[in-house]
């Protein structure tokens, strides 16, 4: 709690000398990073000493309405993940804020920090009132943040689309707790938790929050505003809400499922599957098109959140079958991929707000080579990008595992169509993982591989030292968790006991994990990375003594032609070629191709959402001509307006009586 | 877990390593024979290896460490993954380090290198073969997790040492899931392995070549390294099939030296039995057009699902 109040100070502090940079930046986001290591600190103690929920009442907002806070494992967790993943993000953004760009340092500096004191709240309210108040404050002071450089209309545009979004949102969660509180209007959760509902009711409330936080975590089809809105935001920001901002989301979305509605039907968590997986293949699809770095990023997100929706509906499924070492499987998985996401998603987002920094360039295109200009960043980046793609030992191999491995129990399941079918997610969740695999290849390929694709790019200047320890930070927490997942698997092992009472099996050594049995299948990060390193070094040695170490260099093989360039490699559309072959019929696509008599040929494709037109085309066009039909109210007469109140008195005044 | 069994787990590793191009060999020999052609000697990879670690070797100007670290992290992968799998003992340390979805992992981190490594020149057919690769590897990957879905439906683990000993322990049980899911196998191993139909290792015809058009720049030491990863990479594969579907002869926990050794000249013939089935598919198949991959790989998913399925409709249960 303390902490939070840490952040709201330095948002004041920022306040008192807005124009400065160096103090907002040099000062302020260090502070605010040590806050965050705090908080880290301070949950992650709370989970591994296993301690007992804390309550707290704040006489703070209405009378007679107090704020509740509850600190337990659930909580613990996300908070844990917030201060993990937050502690980089502010180490990189005191070096990468500069001014004179858009808003004011200081203003940036109260936003930064109240969206960060905002989520804290959310992950600790313990009455609706206080988080729906939270959530707001979360939505509103993100959407400043994305709006940071106002001045140019597509962002003002994505901030709109954003601001929207997050209020459709918000507008389902109210009225889920409104049906959750079940008639005794108590807002607490404790309240709802005790609330009997009937199966109907429960399930609207579970549906209710499911579109809610669906919309705020960008499970598809509500993930429209997120390939807007994180490449117009400034990186610090976009690596926050794709890495931090998404997880409250699932946060909610667990809260409310498994702690307040205690997991009522099977059916729930098979449609939370279905939409999960869907999310996962088409967030990898169309990230595998895109020419933007930040809108593949962004799409790369609606793919890691569609794989932790899986976990989290595989759990409910398990659960409500009264399977629940099973669900605490994918419940582990669900919480550990939240980890890791937050790691390395916020990490690549880091990374493209550095070679931002440093090429002026965001346009896959235009970028090529960085390798070379910028190491710190691409070793970085190679991180990331290995995390990401699912690759052993770092750390999205280990909550990619533990899914998979509970998807093999789904057979176990005791319904005959479900446990038939649901195996198949399996396969749906190899091709994601696969295709994201896709994806990472061509956006590190194309950003820091290969020649600079525009001469500019060879002035390209190195990041400063504050970004790179924030990059190193969580780079680390790659590693580590990907090496001793023991330590995450105990962490969620805890959140698991809470939420359906089981844990998985702990593991048979100190190297290696078992979340069934040992003789079933294991995993040993150390044994990957040590095989692999000391084979590596024996060869080296091995081919040095033996052979020799010469090396000639030249100009790349041109194949007999003489005038090739940088301009020849392969693009980024060029890269994308094989899914949008593949997997054409989800696009919207519209391809010039240049008739062979072309004197200046050129070539263009462009992409769309099939869901864009599908539903939001026609949604808009609706309210806009609602909006026209309402129009001849809007008289612009004061009498006429007057007429209108006494009216709708007049009809209130009939129902009253 | 003991001394003896490190010792098997090293020998294991090395046989593999040391084995791996003499297989290729084998299947070269083999396909040139079918084909009515005069056969290179069996220990023709060799000879290119040690031709090819004797060679200067040639790096573009810009080749960055990644380029050059690429082929040692590669080798280093497929000698993992050789640790893991139980060709002649399951008694080995390392294989409780990874199951058989680990070990897709693992097959996928050294693709990614391959293809990272490919784009670091930033030549047209570096990236094309990179992207055609990866293309191949989100197509197969599918396919190889049901293969696994129905061993460790009929055996109740994924972890490869686990199937061994329960084939041993009912060795009469066929179940026919296991042959739809042995032909979803080869198809993979065709695919990931660069052979006919999907990509033909005999070329270097730019509208068709994969994985040669990923190691264009690549010469002397590196190539030799990526060669002998690559050759290991097929040995792995054989060995991961004849685990899953022949693992008759393979020596389980506690076995005498004695039955090691007959488990070390039956794995030899069973290699040499499927090296000449490899090279006979291969002979007997053309070359697929690239947006024909898809299909085929489609097809080996599909077959697997089915076995799936037939293992659940007839309600069989051998691991209970």
């Amino acid at each position: 709690m303390l902490i939070v109040c840490c952040w709201l100070l330095l948002a004041v502090a920022g306040m008192l000398r807005p124009h400065s940079i160096r103090y907002v930046a040099r000062l302020l986001f260090p502070l605010g990073a040590v806050a965050s290591l705090a908080m880290f600190g301070v949950a992650a103690e709370f989970l591994f000493a296993g301690r007992a929920p804390q309550t707290m009442t704040l006489v703070l907002g209405l009378p007679d309405l107090p704020f509740h806070l509850r600190l337990d494992a659930l909580s613990a967790f996300f908070l844990m993940v917030l201060g993990l993943a937050g502690a980089g993000i502010s180490t990189f953004a005191a070096g990468y804020f500069r001014s004179g760009e858009g808003t004011a340092p200081g203003l940036l500096g109260l936003h930064y920090h109240v969206f960060m004191a905002s989520m804290a709240v959310v992950m600790l309210a313990d009455d609706a009132y206080l988080f729906m108040v939270a959530w707001e404050v979360m939505a509103l002071s993100s959407y400043f943040l994305v709006t940071s450089q106002h001045r140019i209309p597509e962002i003002r545009q994505a901030g709109f689309l954003y601001l929207l979004m997050a209020h459709v949102g918000a507008i389902c969660i109210l009225l889920s707790f409104g049906v959750m509180q079940g008639g005794s209007w108590q807002l607490t959760f404790d309240a709802m938790r005790g609330a009997s509902l009937t199966p109907l009711r429960a399930t609207m409330a579970f549906a209710l929050a499911l579109a809610g936080f669906g919309a705020k975590a960008g499970v598809v089809p509500a993930h429209v505003w997120l390939p807007e809105a994180h490449p117009a935001a400034p990186s610090p920001v976009s690596a926050m809400m794709s890495g931090l901002m998404l997880k409250t989301a699932i946060y909610g979305l667990l809260r409310v499922t498994f702690d307040l509605l205690h997991v009522r039907f099977w059916q729930w968590g098979l449609a939370v599957l279905v939409l999960g997986l869907f999310s996962g293949v088409f967030g990898a699809i169309f990230a595998a098109v895109q020419t933007d770095m930040k809108r593949l990023l962004a799409y790369s997100s609606i793919e890691n959140i569609g794989l932790i929706v899986t976990a989290v509906g595989l759990a409910i499924l398990f659960a409500a079958s009264h399977l629940p070492l099973y669900a605490a499987l994918a419940l582990a998985a669900a919480l550990i991929h939240v980890l890791n996401h937050s790691l390395f998603k916020s990490m690549l987002f880091l990374t493209t707000g550095s070679v931002l920094h440093a090429t002026k360039q965001r346009s896959l295109g235009k970028l090529g080579g960085l390798i070379r200009y910028m190491p710190w960043v691409a070793a970085f980046a190679l991180i990331g990008t290995l995390a990401i793609a699912g690759l052993p030992p770092l750390n999205g191999f280990v909550s990619e595992w533990l899914l998979l491995q509970s998807f093999l129990f789904t057979p176990r399941l005791p319904h005959t169509f479900v446990n038939m079918l649901v195996p198949l997610g399996a396969a749906v969740l190899a091709l994601t993982v696969a295709l994201a695999a896709y994806v990472m290849v061509k956006f590190y390929g194309v950003v820091f591989l290969g020649q600079p694709r525009e001469p500019s790019l060879v002035q390209a200047h190195r990041s400063n030292w504050l970004e790179r320890i924030g990059l190193a930070w969580l780079a680390a927490g790659c590693i580590a968790i990907g090496v001793e997942p023991q330590l995450a698997l105990q962490a969620a092992g805890s959140v698991t006991g809470m939420l359906v009472g089981q844990t998985v099996a702990s593991s048979p050594s100190a190297w290696r994990i078992a979340p069934i049995a040992p003789e079933q299948a294991s995993y040993s990060g150390w044994i990957f990375l040590l095989v692999i390193v000391c084979v590596v070094a024996i060869t080296f040695l091995a081919v040095r003594l033996l052979a020799h170490g010469r090396v000639r260099r030249s100009p790349p093989w041109d194949c007999g032609y003489r005038w090739q360039d940088a301009r020849m490699q392969d693009t980024a559309e060029g890269f994308g070629q094989p899914i949008r072959q593949i997997f054409g019929p989800l696009f919207w696509m519209q391809v010039h191709l240049p008739s062979p008599a072309d004197e200046a040929p050129s070539y263009r494709v462009h992409i769309e959402d099939r869901i864009w037109r599908a539903i939001y085309r026609p949604i808009s066009a609706a309210v806009q001509r609602a909006a026209d039909a309402m129009s001849f109210l809007q008289s612009g007469r004061l009498a006429v307006y007057l007429l209108f109140s006494f009216l709708t008195l007049l009809v209130l005044l009939v129902f009253a009586l | 877990m003991n001394g003896i069994a490190f010792v098997w787990q090293f020998l294991e590793v090395v046989l593999a390593v040391a084995l791996a191009p003499l297989f290729t060999g084998w299947i070269a020999q083999c396909r040139a024979w079918m084909q009515n052609r005069s056969a290179p000697p069996i220990t023709q990879p060799y000879r290119m290896l040690r031709k090819l670690f004797h060679k200067e070797a040639v790096l573009a100007d810009h080749a960055s460490p990644l380029f050059r670290a690429a082929p040692y992290v590669l080798f280093g992968t497929m000698a993992l993954a050789a640790a893991i799998i139980p060709s002649i003992v399951t008694d080995l340390p390392f294989a409780r380090a990874a199951d058989a979805i680990a070990l897709i992992g693992i097959f996928a981190t050294a693709r990614v290198c391959q293809a990272l490594a490919a784009m670091d020149i930033g030549t047209a057919f570096g990236s094309m073969g990179a992207r055609r690769e990866m293309m191949i590897g989100f197509l197969a990957e599918p396919a190889i997790l049901m293969v696994f879905f129905n061993a460790f439906l009929l055996f109740g683990t994924t972890a490869l040492p686990g199937v061994v000993d329960n084939y041993a322990s009912h060795p009469s049980v066929i179940d026919p899931s296991v042959i739809f899911a042995a032909i979803g196998f080869v198809m993979v191993l065709l695919a990931e392995n660069a052979r006919i139909p999907i990509d033909n290792p005999a070329t270097h015809l730019e509208l068709t070549m994969i994985h040669e058009a990923m190691v264009l720049e690549y010469s002397g030491r590196h190539l030799a390294l990526i060669e002998w990863a690559s050759s290991l990479k097929l040995f792995n594969y054989a060995c991961i099939g004849i685990a899953l579907f022949l693992p008759w002869g393979i020596a389980i926990h506690g076995a005498s030296f004695a039955f090691v050794l007959f488990a070390l000249a039956a794995l030899i013939v069973k290699l040499a039995v499927c090296g000449a089935a490899l090279a006979l598919i291969e002979s007997l198949s053309a070359k697929l057009r690239l947006f024909r991959a898809p299909e085929f790989l489609a097809m080996a998913f599909l077959i697997a699902v089915l076995g799936l399925l037939v293992h659940l409709l007839m309600g069989a249960n051998t691991s209970a």
